[in-house]
This record gives C-alpha cells, sequence and structure tokens, in this order.
C-alpha cells in the first residue's frame, strides 16, 4: 500500500502574477479620472457595466446552469426602481441604488418560483417572458412617463453633486466601485463551500443530486443573488443615461444578446472570460459599429463559430495552452507520495 | 479454411482515455454459433457495440463480408447484414410492439424474416401486437428486441445477454427457438454470463477476461477448469 | 353580448396562427430536444421570402406557398444537417446559444437587406370578406381560412407522427438514438427532416401572419414566445394542446385588448404565467406510456 498526503492549493505561480497584476491595474483605473478624458471615462464606466453583467451571467448560466435569456428584466427593473426611488420618493440617487439590489432581489424569489417550473431551454424562454411583462408593465406606470419613458429631473441629478465634473467622477468610481465588489463577491461565492458545490452541478447534476447537494436551493440563492446584482448595475447604468425608457431598459439587445456574445467570446464557466470578453467586444464595437445591422450580423456569427468551435472561449483556449489563471480559483490537487512501500500509485 | 463471415483483428477500443479492449481478435463462420463469455465488466458489451457499428475500434480491423467496417456508423452495419439485441433490451417504450418490430425493417434489406414469420416464431407477440411496448413483460421484450433484430433479415445476429433478468424456463423457452433461426444460414454471436446455456448452443466459445482475449477454442473440448480459470482469471 | 362573441371568436382564430407557431417549436423538442430560440425569425423570415416570391412572381399569398414551404422545408434541412446536429449533445448551451445567434443573423440580416420598413402581403379582395355566423356575430373569411389551415395542419402533424414510417422514426429517435441508429436510421438525417418539417409549418404560418398584418424584421422574438407560452400552455409534447394552447392565448389577447389596448400581450403573457403556477404541466400533458 502506497500512502499519498494530498493538499489543496488554490493558488499557482500565473495566479500569483495575476493577482499582483489586478492590483496595479486597478490602482491606475481608481486613478482614471486624473488621466482620462470625459470620453475615456464614461467609455470605461460602460465597460464596467458589461464586465459586471457578463459577470454575473457567467455565474448563472455558466456555473449555476441556470441559461436565462431575460436578464434584461432585472437591468430594467434596477433602472426603474431607481427612477421611481427618486423621482416618487425624493430617495438620493446613490442611495437609490443600493436600495434597488435588495427590493429586486425580493422580486426575484416569486420570479424564481414560477420560472423554475420550466426545464433547460424552455427556462431560458421563461426568462424571457418575465422580462416582456416588466417591460409592458412598466410602460403603464404613468408617473414614470409610460411607454415614452422619463428623465431624471434636474434637482435630483445637481444633489448627486453640484457640478457637472464632480457628477462625472462620482458615477465612474461607483461604476468600478460597484463592479469590483461584484467580481470580489463572486470570486468569495466560487471559493466557499456553495462554490464547490456549483461546480459539482456542473460537472454532473445528478451526481452532485445523489450526493446530497440541495441543487434546488443553491440555484435558486444564485438567481436571487444574480438578479441583486444586476438589478444594481442596471441602476447604475440609467443613472448615467439619465434618461429611462421601457425599450431602452428592457432590451433584450443591449442587455442578454451582448452579454451572452461576452461570455461566450470570452470563455463561459470562468471567472476571467466575461473581462476577455467584454475587451473583445469593445474593440469590435470600436471599430465595427460604422456597418450598422451588419455589425451585430457578424457578432452572432463569431458566437457561434466560438461556441462550436473553441466552446470554452478565447480564455480557455489561452488557459489549457499555457495553464495561466489570473484568478486562484481552480483547485489544484498535489498528492505527494510520503512512504514508498509498496507499489508507486 | 474458408473466408470467415466475420474476421475481428486485433482490436483496441476505448471510451474517452479508458481502454476496454486489448487487441481482440474473433471470427465467425457463415451459419456458426459464436459465444462469448467473461466476467462482469470483461468488455463482452463493448465488443458487440464496436461489431454493430456504435463504437470505432482505435487499433485493428474489423472485415464483414470480406469488407473492413471498423469505420462504418452503426446505420450503415445494419444495412450489410449485422443486427445487435442490445444488452436490457431497449426497446423503444413510444413505440407499439408491432410499431417496434416495424422499425427492426428499415433497413430494407431483402430476406425471408417479415411479421407473419415473427408472429410464427414468438406466437405471444401477436396477441400483444398493439401495446405499448413496456407493457409486456422481460421475457415477451427480449423476443421483442429478438425479432427487432431479425426483422432485418441479418446475416449475422448479435444478442447480448439475453437470459439477463429472466425466469429460466423463459430462458430455455428463448434458448429453444435458437436452432430454428440458426437453421436459417444466419450466424449468431451470443454473450451470456450463463456459461452452460452459451456452452450448449454454441459451437465456439472466446472468454474475455478484462479486455482481452483469456480462452478460445471448440465448446465440447473445453473442460470447466480451463473455463473458470480464464473467467475469474485465476 | 354578441361584441363579446365577436371578441372571443377573433381571439380564437387568432389561436390557430399561434398553435401553428408552437406546433414547429413543439415538433422539433419533441423529436430531438432543441429548442430554437430563432424560430420566430424563422416565421418572419419565411413572410421575406413569400414577399419576394409574390412581388418577383405575381403569385398571390395562398398560392406563393406552393414555393414557401418547399424552400423553408429545404432550408431547415440543411440548417440542422450544417449547423444545428453539431450541437446536439447532453450540454445544453450549446444549441441555445447558437440559436441565439441565429436569431441575431436573421434579424440583422433581414435589416441589412429589407431596410426596418414594415411590408404587408396583399391577398386582395378576400382580405376584406367577412360573413355573418349568427346575428351580429362576423367572421372574416382569411381569419377564418387561417383557422382551418391551422386545425388541418396540427391533424396532419398528428397523422404522420403516429401513422407513417417518418412518424415512427420521429417516436424512435426521440426515445433512443442509438438504438435507432442500430435499426438502421442515420439519427443526423432524422433530424433534419424534423427540422425541415417544423420550418415547413414556420413557412404557413409566416405567410398568414404576412398577409394578416404588417411585419418588419423585429418581430420575431415576439412570435418565438407567442409559440412557447401555447406550448407550455397546451403540455409539452401534446400536438392537440398547441391548439388549445393558441386558442387560450389568442382569447386572452383579445380580450384583453378589449379592456385597454396596451393590456392585449399583458393580458396574453399573465395567462400563461397563471397557467404556469396553478398547472405547470400544461392543460393536456403528453401521457407518457
Ligand atoms: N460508457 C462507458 N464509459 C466508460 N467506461 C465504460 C462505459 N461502458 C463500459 N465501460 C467500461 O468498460 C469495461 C467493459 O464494459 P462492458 O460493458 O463491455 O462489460 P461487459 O463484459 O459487458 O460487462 P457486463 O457483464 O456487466 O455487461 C468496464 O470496465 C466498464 O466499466
Ligand atoms: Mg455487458
Amino acid at each position: 500500500m502506497s500512502v499519498v498526503s494530498h493538499t489543496v492549493q488554490h493558488a499557482t505561480r500565473s495566479s500569483r502574477i495575476g493577482v499582483a497584476l489586478i492590483a496595479v491595474t486597478l490602482i491606475a483605473l481608481a486613478l482614471a479620472p486624473f488621466w482620462g478624458d470625459r470620453q475615456t471615462l464614461r467609455l470605461l464606466a460602460e465597460v464596467y457595466a458589461f464586465v459586471a453583467l457578463a459577470s454575473l451571467w457567467n455565474l448563472l448560466a455558466g456555473y449555476a446552469g441556470l441559461v436565462s435569456v431575460g436578464q434584461q428584466a432585472f437591468v430594467g427593473l434596477g433602472g426603474y426602481l431607481l427612477f421611481w426611488l427618486v423621482i416618487v420618493l425624493g430617495v438620493h440617487p446613490v442611495v437609490a441604488i443600493f436600495v434597488a439590489g435588495p427590493v429586486a432581489a425580493l422580486i426575484a424569489i416569486p420570479v424564481a418560483a414560477l420560472t423554475f417550473r420550466l426545464r433547460g431551454a424552455y427556462f431560458a424562454i421563461g426568462t424571457w417572458v418575465v422580462a416582456e411583462v416588466f417591460r409592458l408593465l412598466a410602460s403603464q406606470i404613468s408617473v414614470l412617463g409610460g411607454g415614452s419613458g422619463i428623465s431624471l429631473p434636474a434637482a435630483a441629478v445637481i444633489a448627486m453633486a453640484p457640478t457637472r465634473q464632480a457628477r462625472e467622477f462620482e458615477i465612474y468610481w461607483l461604476a468600478l466601485a460597484l463592479t469590483v465588489i461584484v467580481l470580489a463577491a463572486i470570486v468569495a461565492l466560487l471559493r466557499s463551500r456553495h462554490g464547490l458545490a456549483l461546480t459539482a452541478i456542473r460537472d454532473n447534476e445528478l451526481a452532485a443530486q445523489s450526493s446530497g447537494i440541495g441543487v434546488f436551493r443553491i440555484k435558486i440563492i444564485i438567481y436571487v443573488l444574480v438578479a441583486f446584482g444586476t438589478s444594481m448595475v442596471g441602476a447604475l447604468i440609467f443613472l448615467q443615461k439619465l434618461r429611462i425608457s421601457p425599450d431602452t431598459a428592457f432590451s433584450v439587445n443591449d442587455w442578454t444578446a451582448f452579454v451572452i456574445f461576452i461570455t461566450v467570446i470570452g470563455g463561459i464557466g470562468r471567472i476571467e472570460g466575461p473581462i476577455i470578453g467584454t475587451i473583445i467586444f469593445f474593440i469590435m464595437r470600436q471599430t465595427l459599429s460604422d456597418l450598422g445591422s451588419l455589425y451585430l450580423l457578424i457578432m452572432g456569427a463569431v458566437a457561434i463559430v466560438v461556441m462550436l468551435w473553441a466552446p470554452k472561449g478565447l480564455w480557455g483556449l489561452i488557459a489549457e495552452r499555457y495553464g495561466w489563471q489570473a484568478l486562484p480559483l481552480q483547485r489544484h490537487l498535489v498528492l505527494k507520495p510520503t512512504k514508498t512501500s509498496g507499489r508507486p500509485s | 479454411m474458408p473466408d470467415p463471415l466475420l474476421d475481428i483483428r486485433a482490436i483496441d477500443v476505448f471510451y474517452g482515455d479508458f481502454q476496454a479492449l486489448f487487441g481482440v481478435s474473433l471470427r465467425v463462420n457463415a451459419g456458426e454459433v459464436v459465444a462469448v463469455i467473461g466476467a462482469n465488466g470483461a468488455g463482452k458489451s463493448t465488443l458487440l457495440k464496436t461489431i454493430a457499428g456504435l463504437m470505432h475500434p482505435r487499433g485493428g480491423d474489423i472485415v464483414f463480408n470480406g469488407a473492413p467496417v471498423g469505420n462504418a456508423p452503426a446505420f450503415d452495419v445494419v444495412k450489410r447484414g449485422i443486427a445487435l439485441v442490445p444488452e436490457g433490451r431497449r426497446l423503444f417504450p413510444s413505440l407499439s410492439v408491432e410499431e417496434n418490430l416495424l422499425i427492426g425493417a428499415q433497413s430494407k434489406r431483402p430476406g425471408s424474416w417479415n411479421l407473419a414469420r415473427i408472429y410464427e416464431l414468438f406466437p405471444v407477440l401477436a396477441e400483444r401486437r398493439h401495446l405499448p411496448a413496456p407493457s409486456l413483460s422481460g421475457g415477451q421484450q427480449q423476443m421483442a428486441a429478438i425479432g427487432r433484430a431479425l426483422m432485418s433479415n441479418p446475416s449475422l445476429l448479435l444478442c447480448d445477454e439475453i437470459s439477463l433478468g429472466l425466469a429460466p424456463i423463459i430462458v430455455r423457452d428463448i434458448y429453444a427457438r435458437l436452432p430454428s433461426i440458426v437453421g436459417e444460414g444466419l450466424s449468431v454471436v451470443i454473450v451470456e454470463q450463463d456459461i452452460a446455456q452459451a456452452l450448449k448452443a454454441s459451437a465456439q466459445v472466446y472468454c474475455l477476461q478484462e479486455g482481452r482475449v483469456a480462452l478460445q477454442g471448440e465448446a465440447h473440448e473445453l473442460t470447466r477448469e480451463r473455463i473458470s480459470a480464464a473467467y475469474f482469471g485465476v | 353580448m354578441t361584441e363579446w362573441l365577436n371578441i372571443i371568436l377573433q381571439g380564437v382564430l387568432i389561436g390557430g396562427l399561434y398553435a401553428m407557431f408552437a406546433a414547429g417549436l413543439s415538433l422539433i423538442f419533441g423529436v430531438m430536444r432543441l429548442v430554437n430560440i430563432a424560430h420566430g425569425d424563422l416565421i418572419v423570415l419565411a413572410a421575406y421570402v413569400a414577399l419576394m416570391v409574390t412581388t418577383s412572381l405575381g403569385l398571390d399569398p395562398l398560392t406563393s406557398l406552393v414555393l414557401v414551404v418547399p424552400a423553408m422545408a429545404i432550408i431547415g434541412y440543411l440548417l440542422q444537417r450544417l449547423l444545428l446536429n453539431r450541437t446536439l449533445g447532453d450540454d445544453l448551451l450549446p444549441p441555445l446559444l447558437v440559436t441565439f445567434g441565429l436569431s441575431i443573423i436573421i434579424q440583422n440580416g433581414l435589416l441589412e437587406w429589407f431596410t426596418a420598413d414594415s411590408r404587408k402581403l396583399q391577398a386582395g379582395a378576400i382580405e376584406v370578406q367577412t360573413f355573418q355566423v349568427m346575428q351580429g356575430v362576423w367572421v372574416g373569411a382569411l381569419p377564418f381560412i387561417q383557422f382551418i389551415v391551422a386545425v388541418a395542419v396540427i391533424a396532419g402533424l398528428q397523422q404522420l407522427f403516429y401513422r407513417t414510417a417518418l412518424g415512427r422514426a420521429f417516436r424512435a429517435t426521440s426515445d433512443d438514438q442509438s438504438v435507432a441508429q442500430l435499426m438502421g436510421l442515420d439519427t443526423r438525417h432524422v433530424f433534419a427532416m424534423a427540422m425541415a418539417l417544423s420550418l415547413a409549418v414556420v413557412a404557413i404560418a409566416g405567410v398568414f401572419l404576412a398577409v394578416r398584418a404588417n411585419f418588419d424584421p423585429s418581430i420575431g422574438p415576439a412570435r418565438l414566445i407567442f409559440g412557447f407560452e401555447a406550448v407550455i400552455i397546451g403540455g409539452l409534447g401534446s400536438m392537440w394542446g398547441t391548439l388549445v394552447g393558441g386558442v387560450i392565448l389568442g382569447v386572452a389577447q383579445a380580450i384583453g385588448a378589449q379592456i385597454d389596448p396596451g393590456w392585449q400581450l399583458l393580458a396574453g403573457h399573465i395567462t400563461f404565467l397563471v397557467i404556469l403556477a396553478v398547472r405547470p404541466q400544461g392543460l393536456f400533458p403528453k401521457v407518457s406510456g
């Protein structure tokens, strides 16, 4: 008999370098208001929003196996909650972002109870129906402008910060902070006991079920948490836009098609995927958006090609090739034979 | 020696990285019954699935009627005249008994087997022809599975553990009909855990052990000791 | 009283169209467990194919079906054979995301080709013909034909599924793919035939959609949702169930629209959600043997 002791390591050398790089990048980004112009700040804030939305969708679809094509429901819900809190209740806009999250999470519970009755791909379309219902309901709210939407009142905007520049800085930092929090929360979740269970579910739902992991309960928790985060990001997006309407708030293209594209291209089921995907998405958008609908057509085609021929996405290709990981997430089982009596294992 | 109907030459078969068969060779002559025996997990079903085209060998060749079939897909293999009665019967649950038989004839090979003859061989199926397949008893399902395979008018019939889970009397009943099937010049490979049954029914015996042929010979020449040595690997 | 009868009748007749949306969706789900997110966009594509056929050959829309149906069936066969077969397997994501990508491609391809302008197929005099079924209750000739065609399509699919060799192959493949192969069925071909049939139904639905109202490249997803709701209301795997589901959805929308135009779609969705809440298996779930 050979005796083998094992330790579970999270960190690898590349992930240690990765962590250092991330720290440097974060500091540089936090200082962006001092080196970037207005255009850059706006673009970066948008990038952060997509990183956060894609990471949340990745958690939902890539880890929990809940493929939703209706996450625009929560982006729009967050936006509408913010406008309603500010316009009807006079809440401060920044406070409203942090109220929108928990309220949306509460609403997500009955939504999950309904949509979870649908299996697999039918669940996906069910979430879309819910988003449509939200959109149609939003256009019935006359205090928020009904079908044509509404702008944030000037008084509320000024209440945030006296000057336009200060307001833009504030929103930029909020966007960066929110994205960092969302990413950190996802990493923490995946490294927790629940994260292990999630990986087990992803790898084999049946086996996970028979080993007593409460698959259904974990899925509901993830769904609600993702709704929480998605709504906060949505609230922030529409605070930056200063205007909301049912069609922009619940747009399946903007908040689901793009987000899925980003995640698939970057690498689904990997934490780094959405970040890489967002960078590619914005490069493509900046260079191809003159093409109009042709650009979207190319995007759809690229997503199909990646899904079929490189299903792990770009980051998957890189990680497999070089054994890289930017974040210490994957667990490496290190086997160390301690006694060499008997057969080597 | 005449060319065999089926000539398997040193095939290696894998499930992903796991190798299930190691250089297995086997010959079946026209009109012959060959038994393949072996313990659980020895690779018997893998061998039959590979012959039927559901799996493909990574090394070695399978030659049937003079043509290589190792890489042919299953739907093509059946058209060439190999039919498999799969382990666990696997009737189509949403089809009736008769539809299960009819779909066996999908490959449209010419021959003498048809619904009437199957019903003659297994009269109980005729009585239940319009019932859904899952309503049959285990033995009846096995008859339907054999009938479904015969409907393709094969020249080689592969039977995977047709006795599994059936009462001995039913097993004897099914095996009693084997001669009338073989009488037509059909070759049969039977996989069995029931060694006695296999030896009685066959001319040639192969014993698999952990993916390798551990013993091969004429059924009447093999002693009980040699078989159990090969079977249990002692 | 007759006002409500008229409204409900309108809803029932529109339900026939929804049933056709649903039947194509249900068919491929039944055979290969594929949910085609591009289904609605394919309906719109069929409408544009019909537009091209009617304008270039001067055919009337119903006659154009003779060309549109085979054209869409061929597209379906090739789509499955060349693209969608590669996505099938244990993993749910590839088929979902590939058909989602396909939906984006079709929408934007149509936009590029035909612009965002709304179009309509002109069917001539028949469009305005109506007849009276009872005192004060009127039925349009075209909606009536549409409903009859829908019933015929569903009855035809039912026959095909349970009375023909192709239907037997569909059911066998759906039960057990690898044993189906052992029977000599090339499952890639069987799946492609199922998609061809689904798009043949889509073609009929697309033509009726295009005759009934204006269409433009963006309206596909809503058709997918109507079809999907009809499938779930009727019960997965039941062909006649899709007809009932479509009719319920149509009636709900018609009643909603009567109360407030803004409530037309909402009433349909809410009916769907209520049925999902109280009877998630649908009204006529397939009794599994
Ligand atoms: N789908 C599969 N994936 C991976 N390994 C498999 C698979 N099917 C069988 N095996 C393995 O291949 C080996 C041979 O299996 P096979 O089913 O051929 O055995 P068998 O002789 O038919 O056994 P039994 O008498 O239990 O039917 C076994 O070790 C089994 O665990
Ligand atoms: Mg076996």
